[in-house]
């Protein structure tokens, strides 16, 4: 017979160890993200650097706050949130001579950006994902096509922006009767002649399609066989069955791939930044150049200092918030829409 | 039997081309076949383009000359960035995979429930949607404004920790799931003849789950190659080789890839533009061998 | 093989061998199904009962692999001719499934979603009720017809995807197992609905249950399946077609005997 042995004191603690150190690997998620807000939100609020909130530090904060009402020492060097509140949401002005900041341009163009680019993007992501999972094609040729739309998302942006700016003068050539026969619509107002915020759309729509197109697909690959058997059984035709069985059984994944690739519109960077124009003039045409929050970032905090770079650190906040609160909805929209199968 | 009232005129049964339904039907199909050409055709272009205008650039110099001065034309080479690429793509991954393998552990093997291991799965869903920019500029404050690895401002090292910041929910997530799908009874069994936690995580579940977790990871580690944004203001540029002498060239500045074609792709000199298309040859080359490496992986999956 | 039974049969098989790739799955099949009875198919798991039903409503054209020779004539017409349509034949033809399969919609709605798209033009909350009605789950789901149809219960269900099978008035309305994910209870409901309902429809059903079969049906067809000599495969075919009382009391093969009498299967 066995006799089983007690573990040793040295495997006991290994054990206990291990364990340990798993869940501080965990919490290190936890800590980047709050790390993350704080230290965004901390250069928004103050000038300097994050170690003057070591106290021992030379030009600690804490001995600025100490010395608040002595107006002969040197106070606390705030930033952007306190020098411009909430007006600057409202704010076009990006004028680093005045020092007067105000992010509206940028998030102007962050959302009308994402919104052209899920206008388009949606429809030919779905259409897509309904494609692959019908059987117009043999299987073999779907899974192929399946692996090159998500191939295209494996293709780094900066190489899409480099792209982009090789296509701009065949775009313009497109664009010009647009504005040519539509300029009476705002939209089309202005003369299309360099880089733009159409174009930056555009490019943001190859950028979402594979996003779309892969989570439709696997939620309507999910769609139990037995619901569209149902549907023909009753003399439903292929296209019937898709749009009054099979999206609506799919929808909460269709939904939350769509919030997802928003998420991934309103901060997409580098394709965005070559193409779009980086110009802080507020302008409603889709033709003239135009900024985004990301844009801006990577535009312009290389050259910044001062009150600049805890502008721009606001203007980070600001997309922060507005990526994760479309993450946090995509999560809550996907869980009451989900249909409960057993 | 064709008198029966029940009988069909012969045409009943039959497709009716003009058919309102069966119009509709066809032009879905059209439409939908049309997506998906308009889908799949920015890949085939932009691999083309790829292709014909990066790898027309690509001479044995690319690999082991330094980029130009500005107005000049020799010598053609992206040694460096070559060398900064891979430095700093591969010391993000070994600070990454400790941590993303040790988090996701803890998620699927230890805690399941309860608020802590909760709020690291929230952690992970905000953390993979923040946006790549944001890393850097994280990093930037948290580590080149301080100085706070030796004294240094910008540096390869920083750009590692911005890059890690991308990979970590992306392992974490992997292995979660990956270890999820490892069957309870392999666990039962361990765990019933006496063996320890960490003896049946580590010998037994870890290694029934390997395939799955090196697809992600090796996922993870393509798309972070080709990242720019979280590089931008953290391993910044260079047009030299790595300092070697400063920290191994980890404490210094250094070129890398994706940044060169974005500082490149925009100049207006016709060599620096060419270095942005032969940059985006080798990335691309790389990343499609990363995926179907990946795929590859994925084969040897036995659950 | 088979008996002449129906002067006037709806659906007949000539001849139909059906085949998934190189696999034949159920060979030289001939059968008359008779209007307005009951017709089940019984035999041994893998004997092609099922998918010879499916060939009645062309829901086999789901399948890639599917081949078919030989005709199925429903009221005198190939259904495998090139120019039929599919979606026409079920619309003529319906079909109730193994596992209750209502669609992710209201009650009312599942009801009135096939009705819609034939074309159904009278009054849709008459027709939702007299559908319930004849599939006798009416009392069960009157006071929620706004309710999800997968808030109902297994049973529930089940009666509710033949509610909605017969809404759409077709002739014939094929089930594959109706009664198998069901309890004993919801499956005696079932049955009572398809004494009623083959006074409108004929109905064919697949059952493993020789009791059911007994007790709902006119006909019986009882399926077989042979090995394939040089493969480890199996075919199936039709062993023996008669009146039910024929089949259990007198059947003529020893197979059917020993089938029904549960020796094997």
């Amino acid at each position: 017979m066995f006799s089983r042995k007690k573990p040793s004191w040295l495997e006991q603690l290994v054990d206990r160890g291990f364990i340990r150190v798993t869940a501080v690997l965990a919490s290190v998620v936890s800590l980047t993200v709050f790390g993350i807000f704080f230290t965004v939100g901390f250069q928004a609020i103050f000038q300097g650097d994050v170690s003057s909130l070591l106290p021992w530090n030379q030009d600690s904060i804490w001995q600025g706050i100490a010395a608040w009402n002595d107006e002969e020492t040197f106070g606390v060097r705030w930033g952007a949130i306190p020098h411009f509140g909430l007006g600057f949401l409202a704010n076009s002005s990006w004028n680093p001579v005045r020092n007067d900041y105000g992010a509206l341009t940028p998030i102007y163009g962050t959302l009308m950006t994402s919104a052209l680019a899920l206008l388009l993007a949606v429809p030919l992501g779905v259409g897509t994902a309904i494609f692959l999972t019908e059987d117009f094609l043999p299987q073999k040729l779907r899974a192929t096509i399946g692996f090159m739309v998500e191939l295209l998302a494996a293709i780094p942006s900066v190489v899409l922006g480099l792209w982009a700016v090789a296509m701009l003068n065949s775009f313009l050539a497109v664009a010009l009767p647009l504005h040519n026969y539509l300029g009476w619509l705002p939209f089309f107002a202005t003369e299309p002649s360099g880089p733009n915020l159409a174009m930056a759309s555009l490019i943001l729509v190859v950028m979402l399609l594979p996003i779309i197109t892969a989570i439709s697909r696997d939620s309507l690959n999910q769609v139990p066989l037995e619901l569209r058997q149902g549907a023909y059984a009753i003399g439903a035709t292929r296209w019937t069955t898709i749009f009054q069985v099979l999206i609506p059984a799919a929808i909460s994944g269709i939904v939350g791939g769509t919030m997802l690739a928003l998420g991934r519109a309103l901060g997409e960077t580098m394709a965005v930044t070559m193409i779009i124009g980086n110009s802080m003039n507020l302008s409603a045409s889709w033709f003239s150049p135009s900024s985004t929050i990301a844009s801006l970032l990577a535009n312009q905090f290389g050259e910044a200092d001062d009150i600049q770079v805890s502008a721009l650190y606001y203007a980070a906040l600001v997309l922060i918030i507005l990526t994760v609160l479309v993450n946090i909805c995509a999560q809550i929209i996907v869980k009451r829409l989900a249909l409960k199968y057993d | 039997m064709t008198s029966s009232p029940h009988s069909l005129s012969a045409s009943r049964l039959h497709y009716n081309p003009y058919a309102l339904r069966n119009v509709w039907n066809r032009a879905m199909n059209l439409l939908a076949g049309l997506f998906a050409f308009i889908a799949v055709l920015p890949l085939i272009v932009v691999i083309l383009y790829v292709l014909y205008k990066g790898g027309g650039a690509i001479t044995p110099a690319i690999f082991t000359e330094l980029p130009p001065a500005p107005g000049l034309s020799e010598p053609m080479g992206m040694g460096n960035a070559i060398i900064g690429t891979i430095m700093v793509t591969g010391v993000a991954a070994l600070v990454a995979i400790p941590i993303g393998v040790g988090g996701g552990i803890y998620l699927a093997e230890v805690a399941k429930k309860g608020w802590f291991a909760q709020s690291i799965r929230v952690g992970v869903n905000v953390l993979a949607g923040v946006p790549s920019i944001i890393c850097g500029l994280f990093i930037y404050a948290l580590v080149v404004n301080t100085r706070i690895l030796w004294g240094e401002s910008f540096s390869a090292m920083a750009g590692s920790f911005a890059l890690a910041v991308l990979m970590l929910p992306t392992i974490v997530k992997t292995t979660d799931e990956g270890l999820k799908l490892v069957p309870q009874e392999l666990r039962m069994g361990a765990l019933g003849i006496g063996a320890s936690r960490f003896t049946t995580i580590t010998r037994v579940v870890l290694p029934a789950a390997t395939s799955p977790i090196a697809t992600g990871v090796v996922l993870g580690i393509a798309r972070a190659a080709g990242e720019t944004a979280p590089l931008i203001f953290t391993a910044l540029f260079s047009p030299f080789w790595p300092d070697w002498l400063s920290g191994l060239g980890l404490l210094a500045p250094t070129a890398t890839m994706s940044v060169q074609i974005y500082n490149f792709g925009i100049m207006p000199f016709a060599p620096q533009v060419e270095l942005a298309w032969a940059a985006s040859f080798i990335l691309v080359v790389m990343i499609l061998a990363a995926n179907l490496l990946a795929r590859w992986l994925a084969r040897f999956s036995s659950l | 093989m088979t008996s002449p039974i129906a002067a006037d049969p709806i659906i007949s098989c000539d001849n139909v061998t059906i085949s998934y790739g190189t696999f034949a799955a159920v060979r030289n099949v001939f059968l008359d199904i008779p209007k307005h009875q009951v017709t089940a198919f019984i035999g041994p798991s893998g004997c092609g009962k099922s998918t010879v039903l499916r060939c009645f409503n062309r829901m086999n054209d789901l399948i890639d692999s599917f081949s078919m020779t030989g005709r199925v004539l429903f009221q005198g017409q190939d259904l495998y001719a090139p120019m039929v349509d599919p979606v026409e034949v079920r619309r003529h033809v319906g079909m109730v499934f193994q596992k209750p399969n209502p669609f992710p919609k209201t009650i009312y709605e599942n009801i009135a979603f096939g009705a819609r798209i034939n074309g159904f033009k009278g009054n849709m909350d008459d027709l939702v009720e007299s559908s319930l009605r004849r599939a006798a789950v009416w009392d069960e789901c009157k006071d929620k017809l706004q309710e999800s149809g997968l808030s109902l219960s297994g049973g529930q269900q089940q009666r509710l995807c033949i509610a909605r099978a017969i809404a759409v008035e077709p002739e014939v309305i094929l089930m594959d197992e109706p009664c198998s994910a069901l309890d004993p209870i919801s499956t005696l409901k079932v049955e009572e609905t398809l004494h009623q309902l083959k006074q409108h429809f004929t109905i064919i059903i697949v059952t493993h249950n020789m009791q059911q079969a007994v007790r709902v049906s006119d006909m019986t067809a009882f399926y077989n399946a042979v090995e394939v000599e040089g493969s480890d495969g199996k075919v199936g075919y039709l062993a023996e077609y008669n009146q039910t009382k024929e089949i259990f009391n007198n059947p003529q093969s020893k197979d059917t005997e020993e089938y029904v009498t549960g020796r094997f299967g």
